[in-house]
């Protein structure tokens, strides 16, 4: 499988390693009144679709960059690969 | 007093050199390192820091800038590596953060890292037994970080086609060369 990196294009993906649902950019906030329950949902509720999953992958031995990958659970099809960093900004994280 | 003697990265007094059909693989620790990472919103002004310090932009990703003094290489999104001749630059992390300011971290790599330059006309086919960078297709300066011998290791060209420099991690030095010198023997 390769994986269209943003910044240097094409690589193998042996180089990266998979974390998982890029939802977990969406850290609760830690002094949120209901922040057990948040986190209860953060760690432990994830959607499991058949078709198109965002998730997060590192780029281990290339760059050290994080990825937000979209790909098709059932035939591996990547459709979009953006920088996590920018992903997470346009929420509103790290600015 | 303790009487402390520097040793290369092999663990020898010097630093090892091997020729194999044509190849060189040259050990080298005679350079100083050290990594460069602009601060959250400082990409621009830590650029114009390294264009009055070296005279050159900080490469674009995947690039590399050769130059008389300071040479320096992007390793990923606003990182860059730093190296110079360790005689007359033992303090680069501390030089560079004198001209950068809180534009960038700067860390001292120089201990962190082992090189080896591969020199030869037939140096094509003994990187493509050892990782993917794609080498026929580098220009003078393009760099990639890539799986070396189970290893993430900086393929940097210095020669397009003919001569390049592998940095990995100094505690795998021993690894590393084995695995050049292996894929040198097999390929030639």
């Amino acid at each position: 499988m390769m994986i269209d990196h943003p910044l240097l294009g094409l690589r193998d993906a042996q180089e990266f390693t998979y974390l998982g649902d890029a939802s977990l950019i969406d850290r609760p906030d830690w002094q949120a009144k209901d922040a057990q329950d948040q986190f209860h949902d953060y760690l432990y509720l994830r959607d499991n679709p058949a078709g198109e999953h965002r998730e997060l992958w590192f780029h281990e031995t290339g760059d050290r960059s994080w990825l937000v990958v979209t790909r098709n659970t059932l035939t591996h099809e990547i459709s979009k690969v953006e920088l996590a960093r920018d992903v997470a900004r346009a929420r509103g994280r790290s600015t | 007093m303790h009487k402390l003697k520097p040793i290369s990265a092999l663990g020898a007094a010097q630093p090892q050199i091997d020729q194999i059909a044509g190849l060189t693989i040259a050990e080298r620790s005679d350079l100083a390192l050290a990594s460069i990472a602009a601060r959250q919103g400082q990409g621009e002004a830590c650029m114009a820091a390294a264009q009055s310090w070296m005279q050159a932009d900080l490469p674009s990703p995947g690039q590399g800038h050769l130059g008389q003094t300071y040479s320096c290489f992007w390793m990923g999104p606003e990182q860059w590596m730093v190296s110079a001749d360790q005689a007359d630059h033992e303090d680069l992390a501390s030089e560079i953060k004198q001209s950068f300011g809180a534009t960038a971290s700067v860390s001292e790599q120089s201990g962190g890292w082992c090189r080896f330059d591969l020199k030869g006309a037939q140096l094509g086919a003994v990187l493509e037994r050892l990782c993917n960078v794609d080498f026929a297709a580098m220009e003078t300066g393009d760099v990639s970080r890539s799986r070396l011998e189970h290893l993430g290791c900086f393929i940097w060209c210095l020669q397009p086609g003919s001569e390049v420099a592998i940095l990995g991690p100094r505690s795998s030095a021993g690894s590393l060369h084995h695995a050049l010198v292996a894929a040198a023997r097999s390929a030639l």
